[in-house]
């Protein structure tokens, strides 16, 4: 039988017994290391990190039919519009005739007036008989009919961009307003917004 | 006088722990990554705060670049014959004369953003160049334009199924540009978008912060 070698125990065999030379067991990793380093640089660059997103957008059909359209309370609109380098502007309810409830804005403050008035047509809720329909519709909660009537109406112009429109967008959801719809601008709106970008020297 | 010895010490360093980091960081960059197909326009989306996972199949994309040139793409993993229905719905429709070989390329053609006058002259180019190629932008107005016939089409093919509609617009490109695929999509009795949107926190403080913490 073969005889087990074991370490340490080389002077118990006789003197002609030739001791195994003792390989390392260290293997030169550095190839290896270069060639992991190397994936790992591409697959950082090639990577896409975060996966794009959809939003939902849902438009209404495109009626003449005046009783067709989703009327809403003036008390409760709030109109938006685009214009011109990321300009905002705004007014509650109906545009007066000489433009006296326009007002400007910024991307930065705008949500602080649609907080506003939110907050305002919720103060201003009464209470009827299409209130508890709503509450079965939102899991019975009560809060859920205080902003019925609060609309926002999104106005872009020719000049807005694409991002402009999707903010305003995204900050429906952000702001949790239920009822919004985007519109083309009307030409009396369309002159407002440009006599004051002129006088804003834009 | 006795020199003082100083004891050579070994320069190795045991490398295992950081080859292992390493190595560990290369597994989760494999797994995490996903090639994107190239596309022939860069676009850079604007961001939203929306969570929905965008379909990779069944889905029309419509693009839109900075210059507000837009693109049209038919998205279907599965089914490759879609893409022949939608080229001879086009081709016969529109009378456009195609070929055999132009229709059979058109499943390669990742966007079509030329009109139907010169379709014919981007399906002759080989797939693989049309990258190369700089296209013009589907003729589009406010009565709809090329598009309206393309989603017409690829609605047609994809009768029966499911279908959504992706709308990829760059920053920079102008509202009226993306007023007017809608109203191409309109006209097709589509009132239900996807915009493609890079996802981004909602604002801390706002009422959708305070729900989804809540939700956590």
């Amino acid at each position: 039988m073969a005889q087990i070698e074991d370490s340490g125990g080389g002077h118990k065999k006789g003197p002609g017994v030739k001791k195994a030379k003792k390989l390392s067991t260290r293997v030169d990793m550095t190839p290896m290391v270069d060639l992991g380093f190397l994936l790992i640089t591409f697959f950082i660059f090639t990577t896409t990190m975060s996966s794009p997103k959809a939003l939902n957008l849902n438009m209404p059909k495109d009626t003449k039919n005046e009783e067709e359209l989703n009327k809403a309370k003036e008390s409760g609109a709030l109109t938006i519009m685009l214009g011109k380098d990321n300009s905002v502007y705004y007014y509650e309810g109906q545009l007066a005739p000489d433009g006296s409830n326009f007002k400007s804005a910024t991307f930065a403050t705008i949500r602080d007036e649609i907080i506003n008035k939110k907050k305002e047509v919720m103060k201003n809720h009464i209470h009827d008989d299409k209130c508890p329909k709503i509450w079965a519709e939102n899991k019975g909660d009560k809060n859920s009919c205080l902003d019925r009537d609060f609309v926002v109406v999104i106005k872009p112009d020719e000049d807005a961009t694409y991002k402009n429109t999707v903010d305003m967008l995204d900050e429906m959801t952000i702001n949790n307003v239920k009822r919004y719809a985007m519109i083309d601008i009307t030409p009396q709106e369309l002159e407002v917004v440009h006599a004051t970008e002129k006088s804003l020297g834009k | 006088m006795p020199s003082v010895k100083i004891p050579k010490k070994s320069t190795f360093v045991d490398m295992t722990p950081f080859v292992d980091v390493a190595f560990l960081i290369l597994t989760f960059f494999i797994m995490a990554t996903k090639f994107k197909p190239p596309e022939p326009v860069e676009v850079t989306t604007p961001n939203s705060v929306s969570t929905q996972e965008l379909p990779e199949s069944n889905a029309l994309l419509i693009t839109i670049d900075k210059e507000g040139k837009v693109y049209f793409t038919v998205l279907s993993e599965k089914d490759k014959t879609i893409y022949d229905e939608v080229i001879n719905t086009i081709n016969s429709s529109r009378n456009l004369g195609l070929t055999d070989a132009e229709k059979r390329n058109y499943r390669k053609t990742y966007m079509v953003g030329v009109g139907f006058g010169q379709l014919k002259q981007l399906l002759d180019i080989p797939a693989e160049q049309q990258n190369n190629l700089k296209q013009t932008g589907m003729p589009i107005d406010t009565t709809g334009g090329d598009l309206t016939y393309w989603v017409q089409a690829a609605k047609s093919a994809f009768a029966g199924t499911r279908l959504q509609y992706l709308v990829k617009g760059d920053n920079m490109s102008k509202y009226p540009v993306f007023k007017n695929v809608l109203g191409a999509l309109k006209k097709n009795d589509v009132y239900k978008y996807n915009l493609i949107t890079a996802p981004e926190d909602a604002p801390s403080g706002t009422e959708l912060y305070e729900e989804r913490r809540r939700a956590r």
